[in-house]
């Protein structure tokens, strides 16, 4: 974990009420797809976790979801507005785990981790498949980004309106080497129960601190107590409780 | 440049400076010791420890208030054995002073229980038996708002153990200063305060409250003034040492609570919001006394 202030470069809407945000500075401490970083608001108490959805050389991108005083502050932020931010947070992935042909499930906003995800399989010359799920057309974002990468992308809406009508779960293939999974909690759980392999899914919860000290995100598992910050978000299937 | 001394006496032990941690923000301390020596701080007290392992409440636990925060979790601790066992040697390498222990129990018994197993504990300086935790049914707090009770557990707990005693008290009482004198008088060696206060959010999307408790405690510079007030006139009514504590979030939060009477003083939330928040306290503190002309904090204690 670090403590850095990152200045703001871009912010755009690029979804119904889904934001990005590129900062830049010192990103060094973000060493994992999956990890999130927690960002200190004006006029905020508690920081804001947000999952790392893009990495470069002294770039940070988030994708969120405007939900509340926090996330709507953040997407009005204007570039050069300057942010406390603790990157390197959470476990995340782990990518020697993914065999040959992985697959990467992510719901709404569980999504953006997904991205930075591919983006390293990528890089190590596995092409995963990727499965995104919304629940209408407005809200469907980086299709195209992970065409670009190479990945094959099948697309799922609630309504309909994009891709095939259902859940992420309705589009599943026969076959794959692993699967890593972000999304809304009965998202995960539909997928763990489908899920033909091994795999990792990553967890939300409202945080404390976001970095272990106040146990205010603990949940049980197979293997004891764990907190979403620190020993996740991200867990093993098997470690679920479910 | 004008020399200060920030060292302050709490039951007999020198402190190097009047800065400690409060239990459930600063872990078992090791977390924090990845990213700072944790060694320039006073001491601190560690994660509220009850004699069998505790998962807490169920999630979620934290909500968001203006200037502060509340928290519901209950108390999650490993159990006093694995603690010893596994937390207290973990901390041993990364902290080479004295630590307070945080108790908290279901039960007297309890309460005497997990004191007698730390007492031959060579870590551990001070006991801080909180009897005021709001998160806990059938104990915690109701041990704390009943002056009989809070000394009835003191009057147990000081019978195990030969470690200086902290009861740690809560504000939902109507009177504070009583619950003071009544551990007082069970011979405690000293009081801390103060302990979260009962609040609650509700979601407007749900309908419902934010925490699946429904109440927390909150914390943080919102309860600020309210802490200093219970200080100040705790600090009048006892001869114990108090530990100020509520909201502190600098080192100028710290001098206030040493003028209005704090022996030495908790930082809480604070280190949940900026996890160098208790460094840069201890930093900041002799800058802090220069600006204001204090020399040592034995001359301002009280004073106010």
């Amino acid at each position: 974990m670090k403590q850095v202030i990152l200045k703001v470069i871009k912010t755009q809407a690029i979804a119904a009420t889904v934001s990005k945000t590129v900062f830049t500075g010192d990103v060094s401490g973000i060493t994992a797809p999956g990890q999130f970083v927690n960002l200190r608001i004006g006029g905020l108490y508690l920081r804001r976790p947000i999952s790392v959805c893009d990495l470069g050389e002294d770039m940070l991108t988030l994708v969120y979801k405007v939900v509340g005083k926090g996330t709507a502050a953040l997407s009005e932020a204007k570039v050069g507005d300057a942010f406390d931010v603790l990157t390197g947070l959470g476990n995340g992935y782990d990518l020697s785990r993914a065999g040959d042909a992985p697959l990467l499930i992510g719901g709404g906003v569980g999504v953006p981790p997904l991205y930075y995800l591919a983006k390293k399989l990528t890089e190590q010359g596995i092409v995963p498949h990727v499965l995104l799920g919304f629940n209408r057309a407005e809200e469907v974002f980086f299709v195209k980004e992970f065409e670009a990468l190479g990945a094959k992308v099948s697309l799922a809406t609630v309504d309909g309106s994009a891709g095939k009508q259902g859940f992420v779960t309705d589009i599943l293939p026969d076959s794959y080497s692993y699967f890593y999974a972000c999304g809304p909690e009965p998202m995960l759980k539909a997928v763990f129960k489908a899920a033909k392999t091994d795999g990792e899914l990553s967890f939300e919860e409202r945080m404390g601190c976001g970095f272990g000290a106040c146990m205010g995100c603990s949940c049980k598992t197979v293997t004891g107590y764990k907190r979403i910050c620190k020993d996740g978000p991200v867990l093993r299937k098997g470690e679920i409780l479910w | 440049m004008v020399n200060v001394d920030m060292k302050t006496k709490l039951c007999g032990i020198l402190l190097d400076n009047p800065v400690i941690p409060a239990s459930g923000t600063f872990g078992y301390g090791y977390e924090f010791a990845e990213l700072y020596d944790i060694n320039v701080l006073g001491t601190f007290s560690f994660k509220g420890t009850t004699l069998e392992e505790r998962f807490g409440n169920p999630t979620p636990r934290i909500a968001e208030c203006a200037s502060g925060m509340l928290n519901a979790v209950g108390l999650q601790n490993p159990g006093v054995r694995k603690v010893i066992s596994e937390e207290l040697p973990k901390l041993q390498k990364v902290f080479h002073k004295k630590v307070m222990a945080n108790v908290s129990g279901f039960s007297v018994e309890e309460y005497a229980e997990v004191c007698r197993i730390l007492d031959a504990e060579e870590q551990v300086s001070w006991l801080e038996v909180n009897i005021s935790c709001p998160n806990v049914h059938g104990g915690g707090l109701s041990f704390g708002t009943d002056p009989k009770v809070a000394a009835e557990v003191t009057r147990a707990v000081k019978k195990v153990t030969t470690k200086p005693v902290i009861i740690k008290l809560s504000p939902n009482v109507t009177d504070i200063t009583e619950i003071a004198k009544a551990v007082e008088g069970e011979g405690a060696d000293g009081v801390s305060l103060i302990n979260t206060l009962v609040g609650m959010r509700l979601d407007l999307k749900t309908r419902k409250p934010v925490i699946k408790n429904v109440t927390g405690g909150l914390s943080g510079p919102a309860v600020f003034p309210v802490a200093l007030n219970m200080v100040y006139k705790t600090a009048k009514a006892v001869k114990i040492p108090v530990i100020g504590m509520g909201g502190v979030a600098s080192a100028e939060d710290v001098l206030e609570m040493i003028l209005a009477g704090a022996t030495a003083v908790e930082v809480g939330a604070a280190n949940l919001v900026d996890p160098f928040a208790c460094k840069k306290i201890v930093e900041e503190l002799p800058n802090a006394m220069r600006k204001y002309g204090i020399h040592t904090l034995a001359e301002i204690r009280g004073k106010a």
